[in-house]
């Protein structure tokens, strides 16, 4: 709680907490704020008509049109809410692997840690964005797909992360006292190691959603992932890029065609990325004493 | 050091080996169907006499993965990638083409990222808690949220579409036609070194004039990083004890800062050199699409649209290949500017 009160108090941080619950607002919502003409199916993007031109704000769609009639504010509410979607599963499921990955590898030491480490370390050897690249197009098309391929190839770094913390602290008293009173590895992992290795890899995870979403955009962007017509920012933010140009004699005729999806993705990453960094400078102690020193 | 080098370089068949396994077996998820597609490069040859079944056993889509993988390696062996439906060349010189236009953009990178992130990172530390580190302070993090697409397309609405300064693409046509059709020799396949090469200084300002925005739009997001970290690191070792005795012994604050306290401070920055480099690549890949700008990222991102595997493994090796050596130069940065570390132990 004290933790949770100097992120507070941080403007940084209280901006990035305001940020994400705007957006998180936005996401719980969705359904009252736009609701869906097909409620099994609600990230397809509201269409107002099927002209080929963008169409500026109007009464029907109160931030325009893209190309193809879809209605950017229904792409704004709903692809909030897969913003959320894509980052927390991702991350989540990121996380666990890692961490037990990384962590187990380390307690285990010996043989398990090595192929671990040697398994990371082929993961590692490849650039992210284009392995994920790689994979989700072998998997095929689909928002589901690009998570898929997110989650493969990026537990790497909890690992990496989580087995250092383990390693500094496996051989600590309070963990040779457990053992010698006779509690069983497994325990000794949950209660003892994990509690206390867990909060860097934690931070490192906060600044991750922003960024998780971020990658996941700029594949929507290249034509990598979401069908056409799915509620994501990135794929709005490429529908855009035919009327960059705007027209003769006023060059900002269709801003808002990329305006608004650019500003959620950014915005978006932004508020993370702010939260991140503070949750950091209060956790670590490392950095605490640096800062106040 | 020589003994070390040559025993990194040894591993480096190794790991590349791993890494085409990785890949190969991903692309055999897919049914032989699928794959087939790439071979059938024009709808007349599909409706042809010959029956899908019997193409597939042509190309021996149906034998075993090891059979396939054996297939394949020999033929890199040979110096051979396949054939690139996608890109309708060969892969080697799909690759050939497509290295030096990234290549180009990456130095370019590296340029703007490491010399601006250190300079300005001294710069706000020495300044630390002043209105230049106040400003930098939220201008990186402003940088390290903006993604890199949208950067891109921000700069070309203003820099293209309002003040017409900075075209996308890589040349202008009639400078193509000169560099493409004319006896203007291709020395390196990186535009601004060989018009220098050649004296055509006209040539090297349009290439100049196409590369600058797609650079800058993708270093912004690392230049924020490396700032961030220059300056944090900068700031813990100004605080060390023979910092302040440098100090005491009267000399000038900016030797204290270049003699004493920079070389230090750059530990940090060498260590994530490297996933920096890996980072450019990916995002070459995105900014290269953003400014219709033809390199390897166009070039990737066409045949993973095509399920083009030729293609996709020959870039992997490619991509494999230039991160295991920038890490091997990475290991050697580090021992020239540490000398307390020795690769032997490093090693291990």
């Amino acid at each position: 709680m004290n933790n949770l009160k100097r992120v507070i108090k941080n403007p940084l941080g209280l901006s990035g907490i305001i940020i994400i619950l705007f957006w998180g607002s936005l996401a719980l919502f969705a359904p009252l704020l736009a609701p869906p003409r097909n409620p099994d199916n609600p990230y397809a993007m509201k269409r107002i008509g099927y002209s080929s031109i963008p169409s500026p704000p109007s009464e029907k769609a109160v931030l325009g049109t893209t190309g193809g009639g879809y209605d950017i504010y229904y792409g704004m509410v709903w692809g909030s809410r897969n913003a959320f979607r894509v980052g927390l599963t991702v991350v989540l499921s990121t996380l666990v692997i890692g961490v037990l990955l990384g962590g187990l590898g380390a307690f285990a030491g010996g043989l398990t840690d090595l192929i671990v480490m040697r398994i990371t370390d082929l993961f590692m050897s490849f650039p992210f964005l284009i392995a994920v690249i790689i994979v989700s197009i072998v998997l095929g098309k689909g928002q589901d797909k690009v998570i898929l391929a997110l989650i493969i190839f990026g537990w790497r770094q909890y690992a990496r992360v989580m087995r250092s913390e383990v390693l500094s602290i496996k051989n600590k008293d309070y963990v040779t006292a457990a053992r010698s009173i006779g509690i069983s590895n497994f325990r000794i992992f949950l209660f003892h190691v994990l509690p206390n290795s867990i909060f860097p890899v934690l931070v490192l995870a906060f600044l991750d959603i922003g960024i998780t979403v971020l990658i996941a955009a700029s594949l929507s962007f290249i034509g990598v992932g979401a069908e056409p017509g799915f509620a994501d920012w990135g794929q709005m933010v490429n529908f855009s890029r035919n009327w960059l140009l705007g027209i003769e004699g006023d060059p900002l005729h269709y801003w808002y065609t990329y305006t608004y999806p650019s500003l959620a993705v950014f915005t978006f990453v932004l508020g993370w990325t702010l939260l991140g960094d503070t949750l950091r400078d209060v956790l670590d102690p490392k950095l605490k004493k640096k800062i106040k020193g | 050091m020589l003994f070390y080098i040559l025993k990194r370089l040894a591993f480096l068949p190794v790991i590349l080996l791993l890494l085409s396994v990785l890949i190969f077996s991903l692309v055999m998820v897919l049914s032989p169907y699928e794959r087939l597609a790439v071979f059938i490069t024009d709808p007349e040859s599909a409706s042809a006499n010959v029956s899908y079944e019997e193409l597939i056993i042509r190309y021996g889509l149906d034998k075993p993965f090891y059979v396939q993988y054996w297939n394949w390696l020999s033929g890199v062996l040979k110096g051979n990638l396949g054939w690139s439906p996608s890109a309708r060349m060969p892969v080697t010189e799909a690759l050939a083409r497509n290295i030096p236009a990234t290549l180009e953009l990456m130095f370019l990178g590296v340029v703007i990222i490491f010399l601006g992130g250190i300079s300005l990172g001294t710069y706000t530390a020495v300044r630390h808690n002043r209105v230049p580190d106040q400003v930098a302070r939220v201008a990186t993090i402003i940088g390290v949220s903006m993604p890199e697409f949208i950067f891109g397309l921000f700069l070309l609405v203003i820099f293209y579409s309002i003040l017409g300064w900075f075209p996308p693409g890589r040349l202008s046509t009639w400078a193509e036609d000169i560099v493409y059709l004319s006896d203007f020799r291709r020395y390196t396949g990186m535009h601004t070194l060989d018009s220098l090469l050649n004296g055509r200084f006209d040539i090297f300002l349009d290439s100049l004039r196409h590369i600058i925005l797609p650079a800058f739009a993708y270093s912004l997001g690392l230049l924020s990083t490396i700032l961030r970290l220059m300056r944090s690191s900068l700031l813990e070792t100004l605080s060390k004890e023979y910092v302040m005795t440098a100090r005491a012994k009267g000399l000038k604050e900016r030797l204290v800062i270049k003699k004493h306290a920079r070389r230090n401070a750059l530990l940090p920055i060498v260590t994530v050199a490297g996933s920096v480099i890996a980072r450019m690549l990916g995002g070459a890949v995105i900014i290269e699409t953003v400014f219709n700008y033809p390199g390897m990222g166009t070039f990737i991102v066409n045949a993973a649209q095509g399920l083009d595997f030729p293609a996709i493994l020959g870039f992997s090796l490619v991509i494999g290949c230039v991160i295991i050596l920038t890490n091997l130069l990475i290991d050697i940065l580090y021992v020239i500017l540490d000398p307390t570390i020795s690769l032997e132990t490093s090693n291990e």
